[in-house]
């Protein structure tokens, strides 16, 4: 009698624990699907943007020294690009390349890969944080993105800057967009050069945007269109962004 | 109910004044707060359950801790592991091998029944995680600011010299092993060893939380890169924030023990309601 009341007792305990654990968690589950709710926690987004910005709009990334560098630096998300042109390009060294520059601009331009290079060119070794959680710090090279965007001559009503990318993820083609802030930072370089070397097929050949206040897959990899738009309504699903469209990841990503 | 005895002349069996409103809503604000802090940071570690020292660190990096899922090369069965340093604990059912709720083995390193979401998603982790974090921070300070006001901190979280004395530091450590809990009017105050644990976490834990967290947003490094490396790097931040969480769950787990020893209708009153039941003196 005593013995089947403590088992029961222990599996009441049991049931008890158990089952408030998984209402809460079903709770929170459930509470994340409410569309108010989940606007009020990602309106987390825009503290960040506003606080950001106005303590450190203008402060430049950390930069490191050549024996700060990770010895290999991972490569993620698509390490290929998609396309028998891409292919094509790739074959011949980017030779017979150039970078398309549209949309809100006076001047549309096509910018060969050697024109590129032959810009005033920014070198700077800094640290790539994932929104995984991990970090690898190498050296990146080339022109500002504000002196690309100065030589189309960007119309008044643009305020974002998109890049659209020569790889396919899962299947969809991959694109990016900052705002005018991050584009005409110092720091933000179209990079065909890395840890001295032009650019590996894995890390985005020929051409990578580095934004450097931002979480690795803001730097769009494979960059071969840059578009000025006013809005970011009408691109893909109207994030602004592959992941910010595919799986809710802030369009921010400052933190 | 009855009527409130004024602290001064209260003894063992009166219902006095316990805990100011600030203190009680902090209180419950946080829980919940640190509740979800914690699920969702876990849910988070999971996207790379490992951690390293310095300002890099990626798979080709090694790590100083590691939860992952091995396959036996004979048998071709999986377990799951903790690594810390070379040292490693099969974690088979718990960490890095686990079944959810629909009895799919799965292998990420934390499983369902202590995340949010419960379900695999990053960016749904990050939305819980980052929202909070800012009921965190601007809780804490509110709360410090206003204990500071209305004078908690000095009256009841200010350890005197006296305290700070190894011998009376071993004279609480001994009455708390014992599970000798003062009585009368000696239970309003807070004994060295709580004013310790609960100064730690206030000026200790819950600002190095907020502190390594912000050390490893990119956007925060660019403004104020002394807060990186002031820990030794990114990386350094990464692990110090999973530590202090795990020392903040020690605190839950020695608070609740002790709410529990000490009777937890009484504590769990003077939190809520504020009214609090002073045990009774030997002898009474």
């Amino acid at each position: 009698m005593s013995r089947q009341l403590i088992l029961s007792r222990r599996t009441l305990i049991r049931t008890g624990v158990v089952g408030t654990g998984g209402l809460l968690l079903s709770g929170c589950d459930k509470l994340f699907e409410n569309p108010a709710f989940r606007s009020a926690l990602e309106s987390g987004e825009d503290l960040h943007k506003a606080s950001q910005r106005a303590l450190g709009r203008n402060a430049l990334a950390r930069e490191f020294s050549a024996g700060d560098m990770s010895p290999v630096f991972r490569a993620n998300g698509s390490r290929e690009g998609a396309g028998e042109e891409y292919r094509r390009h790739l074959a011949q060294g980017f030779a017979n390349w150039s970078l398309k520059v549209d949309g809100l601009v006076e001047r549309p331009l096509a910018i060969p890969l050697t024109a590129l290079r032959q810009l005033p060119q920014r070198k700077q070794i800094t640290r790539h944080d994932c929104v995984e959680g991990w970090s690898a710090i190498g050296q990146w090279q080339g022109p500002r993105l504000a002196q690309v965007l100065d030589l189309a001559r960007l119309k008044p009503e643009a305020q974002y800057i998109v890049f659209h990318c020569a790889d396919f993820y899962r299947g969809r083609p991959y694109y990016e967009s900052i705002d005018l802030v991050d584009a005409f930072h110092p720091q933000t370089i179209l990079a065909w050069q890395m840890n001295g070397r032009p650019l590996e097929q894995q890390h985005g050949a020929p051409l990578r945007l580095r934004v450097e206040k931002q979480l690795g897959y803001k730097h769009a990899k494979f960059v071969t269109r840059i578009e000025a738009r006013a809005s970011l309504d009408g691109l893909y699903g109207g994030k602004g962004g592959y992941w910010e469209d595919q799986g809710a990841y802030a369009w921010y990503a400052g933190i | 109910m009855g009527k409130l005895e004024s602290p001064e002349r209260a003894q063992g069996g009166d219902l006095v004044r316990r805990h100011r409103l600030s203190t009680r809503l902090w209180h419950w604000i946080n829980a919940v707060t640190l509740l979800v802090m914690l699920m969702s940071g876990l849910m988070i570690f999971n996207a790379h359950p490992r951690l390293y020292w310095g300002e890099y660190g990626a798979n080709f990096d090694r790590p100083w801790l590691k939860i992952g899922t091995l396959q036996n090369t004979r048998t071709g069965e999986y377990s799951g592991f903790l690594q810390v340093g070379d040292a490693r604990v099969d974690t088979t059912g718990v960490l890095g091998l686990w079944e959810d709720g629909d009895g799919r083995q799965q292998r990420y390193a934390f499983p369902s029944w202590v995340t949010i979401p419960s379900r695999y998603s990053l960016a749904g982790a990050r939305i819980w995680h980052l929202a909070f974090a800012w009921v965190l921070a601007l809780g804490l300070l509110a709360y410090l600011l206003w204990s500071l006001v209305n004078g908690h901190l000095r009256r009841d979280i200010h350890i005197t010299r006296r305290e700070w004395s190894p011998r009376h530091l071993w004279q609480d450590v001994k009455q708390h092993a014992r599970l000798r809990f003062p009585k009368g009017a000696a239970a309003l105050r807070y004994n060295a060893l709580q004013k310790l644990a609960y100064a730690g976490v206030l000026f200790g834990l819950l600002p190095l939380m907020i502190v390594t967290g912000l050390a490893m947003s990119p956007g925060t490094d660019a403004w104020a890169p002394i807060v990186t490396e002031l820990f030794g790097g990114r990386q350094s931040a990464r692990s110090v924030h999973f530590i202090c969480a795990f020392l903040l769950v020690a605190f839950f787990v020695v608070h609740i023990v002790m709410v529990v020893l000490a009777g937890p209708i009484n504590e769990l009153r003077s939190m809520i309601t504020g009214r609090y039941r002073l045990p009774k003196e030997k002898g009474q």
